[in-house]
């Protein structure tokens, strides 16, 4: 059944969008994460304008985490002080890659970048996931005891000044890395379409130390404002926030979300985050893939300004 | 007023006729007809042929389910010639153009191995949508002096670059490769033998109106040729909109971005804990 589309102009297969919200849901209440980073590219590969996909994306991302930060807010799980903080850099970081993404889209280069990104930090991230977690598994098969840092032990970022302390995460912290993080992320929000989950959580765990237990909500705490505030912003200066897309996307992936979720608690940690990993890595491939490959045209039409 | 135009028209049609029925002697070609219309205004000639189109609807409504169409238009030829009718000599072409708007063709070329925008050019009033019927293959209707004459099929519209200093090469390259991208989109179409007379004088023309046909103002023309000469023209407009919910959306977010953005974020909000409700499982 065909469903158009009014702000993308197009008409699509609604069952296509339901389905693909649901698979992404499933995955993302499996792994914890937003799924943002899925549905963008997933949206492109569909043939949806990445402008519009970007700014979708946004949107469809407040739901799951509203969804998955209410579970983690009845846990007690989410130290809303350090998420505040967090939030406070991720609104001047949206800003800011609302502008790039607004420059680059007049000059033509938004595609390219927002590829460019994933295919980067998809790489990155998927990476060194594989890595650990394929070490982790190895350790578990030898029987030996996992060697984790202590939460204790200090680096160099402990050690910068403008300290605050965030009781519900026990720490003891300079405000400048969290903002610093809080930044980079809400501008990836607004280029990418992701919530940063995938991001901000290893980041939290091995930068900033956060106590394991908290990090997910947090997370997701902070991802619904940014992803807010970034739906918003894209609505008002691009005008490229697809209601009905977004929709269609939700119901799909807050079903899925749950059912994931589910499915998730009966995988061991390490396998789950393998083959998060080897998902990351599959989407990133695919992306380079589309930019080293001669395109069916070289050609490409678009209206001036945006 | 009648009996004043008509002088006036006899004149207009012989003097376009004239020329081509040269040309046509030229070419070996002898036809009855067009020799009784080409002496001029001093005999009695026939009644010069018009040419007039109607739509079964002025408004195009897309609605949500909507996956391109057909418009059919409906039309007639006064005053046509039996004879001429009947031996199948009256050509009609039928275009539908969309509204105009500038657009940019970028050209994707490889710098390190990684197809990046480069080259672009930017084109002004380009009509979004052009789609062209007509009743055989363009070449038997009339010549290509004639179609460029009256711009008529994709391939002789005006598009003229923004930057007319450019090297001509380039932009020919980058005018060739608009064309080529609207006909893969569906949006400048030609359709041979989408127009079949009914009758001696009625006909009727089916164009295709693509997924992504563009809203807006559209312009139906109709142009009636006759042993290869353009006669005589006709137009109607068309006016495609997106239906009451599709357009309320739409206008919401151009006109209201903000308040759009809440209303967006405050639907993802309600669905995400609506969600978790109907469907939690822990």
């Amino acid at each position: 059944m065909g469903i158009y589309l009014p702000i993308a102009e197009l008409s699509v297969n609604l069952f296509v969008l339901l389905a693909m919200g649901a698979a992404v849901g499933f995955l993302s209440g499996m792994f914890g994460v937003g799924g943002g980073f899925l549905i963008t590219p997933l949206l492109i590969f569909y043939n949806i304008p990445p402008a519009i996909a970007v700014a979708t994306g946004a949107n469809q991302v407040i739901a799951s985490s509203f969804s998955g930060a209410l579970s983690h807010m009845k846990k007690g799980t989410i130290d809303f002080k350090l998420g505040t903080v967090l939030l406070g850099g991720g609104v001047v970081g949206s800003t800011v890659g609302i502008y790039v993404f607004t420059l680059l889209r007049s000059l033509g280069q938004l595609d390219l970048f927002v590829s460019l990104l994933y295919v980067a930090l998809l790489g990155t991230v998927g990476g060194l996931m594989l890595v650990e977690s394929v070490r982790a598994i190895r350790r578990a098969r030898d029987g030996a005891a996992p060697t984790l840092k202590k939460p204790g032990q200090h680096n160099w970022i402990h050690r910068l000044p403008l300290k605050m302390r965030f009781r519900a995460s026990k720490l003891f912290v300079s405000v400048i890395p969290v903002i610093g993080l809080g930044a980079g992320i809400g501008f990836l929000s607004s280029i990418m379409g992701v919530g940063g989950g995938f991001i901000m959580v290893p980041a939290l765990i091995y930068l900033l130390k956060v106590p394991t237990n908290v990090v997910v909500g947090t997370s997701l705490f902070q991802i619904i404002f940014v992803a807010a505030y970034t739906t918003i912003v894209h609505a008002s200066t691009s005008h490229t926030v697809d209601i009905v897309l977004a929709f269609m996307l939700m119901i799909g992936g807050v079903a899925g979300a749950q059912y994931g979720a589910k499915a998730g608690q009966r995988l061991r940690g390490e396998q789950l985050r393998a083959l998060l990993a080897l998902l990351v890595l599959a989407v990133a491939l695919r992306l380079g893939f589309d930019l080293f490959v001669k395109p069916q045209s070289i050609y490409s039409l678009a209206t001036p300004g945006f | 007023m009648a009996r004043l135009f008509l002088p006036a028209l006899l004149l207009a049609t012989a003097t376009l006729i004239a020329p081509a029925a040269a040309q046509e002697e030229l070419e070996g070609v002898v036809h009855e007809p067009a020799r009784g219309a080409e002496q001029g205004p001093q005999q009695p000639a026939p009644n010069p042929e018009a040419i007039q189109i109607g739509l079964s609807t002025n408004r195009v409504t897309i609605t949500a389910d909507f996956s391109g169409a057909d418009l059919t238009i409906f039309g007639s030829v006064d005053n046509s010639d039996p004879l001429v009718a009947r031996q199948g000599r009256y050509d009609i072409i039928v275009v539908l153009e969309g509204p105009a708007q500038d657009i940019v063709v970028r050209r994707k070329d490889r710098v390190l191995g990684v197809w990046i925008n480069l080259h672009s050019e930017t084109f002004t009033n380009v009509p979004v949508s052009y789609s062209v019927a007509t009743t055989r293959m363009p070449q038997d209707i009339t010549d290509t002096d004639s179609y460029k004459r009256l711009s008529l099929g994709a391939d002789n519209l005006h598009i003229e670059p923004l930057d007319r200093d450019g090297n001509p090469q380039t932009i020919e390259q980058f005018r060739q490769a608009l064309r080529d991208r609207k006909a893969a989109a569906g949006l400048f179409s030609m359709r041979v033998g989408g127009v079949e007379f009914l009758s001696q004088s009625l006909f009727r023309a089916s164009l295709p109106l693509s997924p992504s046909v563009p809203v807006g103002t559209h312009k139906a023309r109709a142009f009636l040729f006759k042993n290869g000469v353009f006669i005589k023209e006709s137009s109607a407009q068309l006016s495609i909109v997106k239906s009451g919910f599709e357009q309320t959306i739409y206008r919401f977010s151009t006109n209201h971005g903000p308040s759009y953005g809440i209303l967006a974020t405050l639907l993802a909000v309600v669905t995400g804990w609506l969600g978790r409700i109907v469907f939690r499982k822990d």
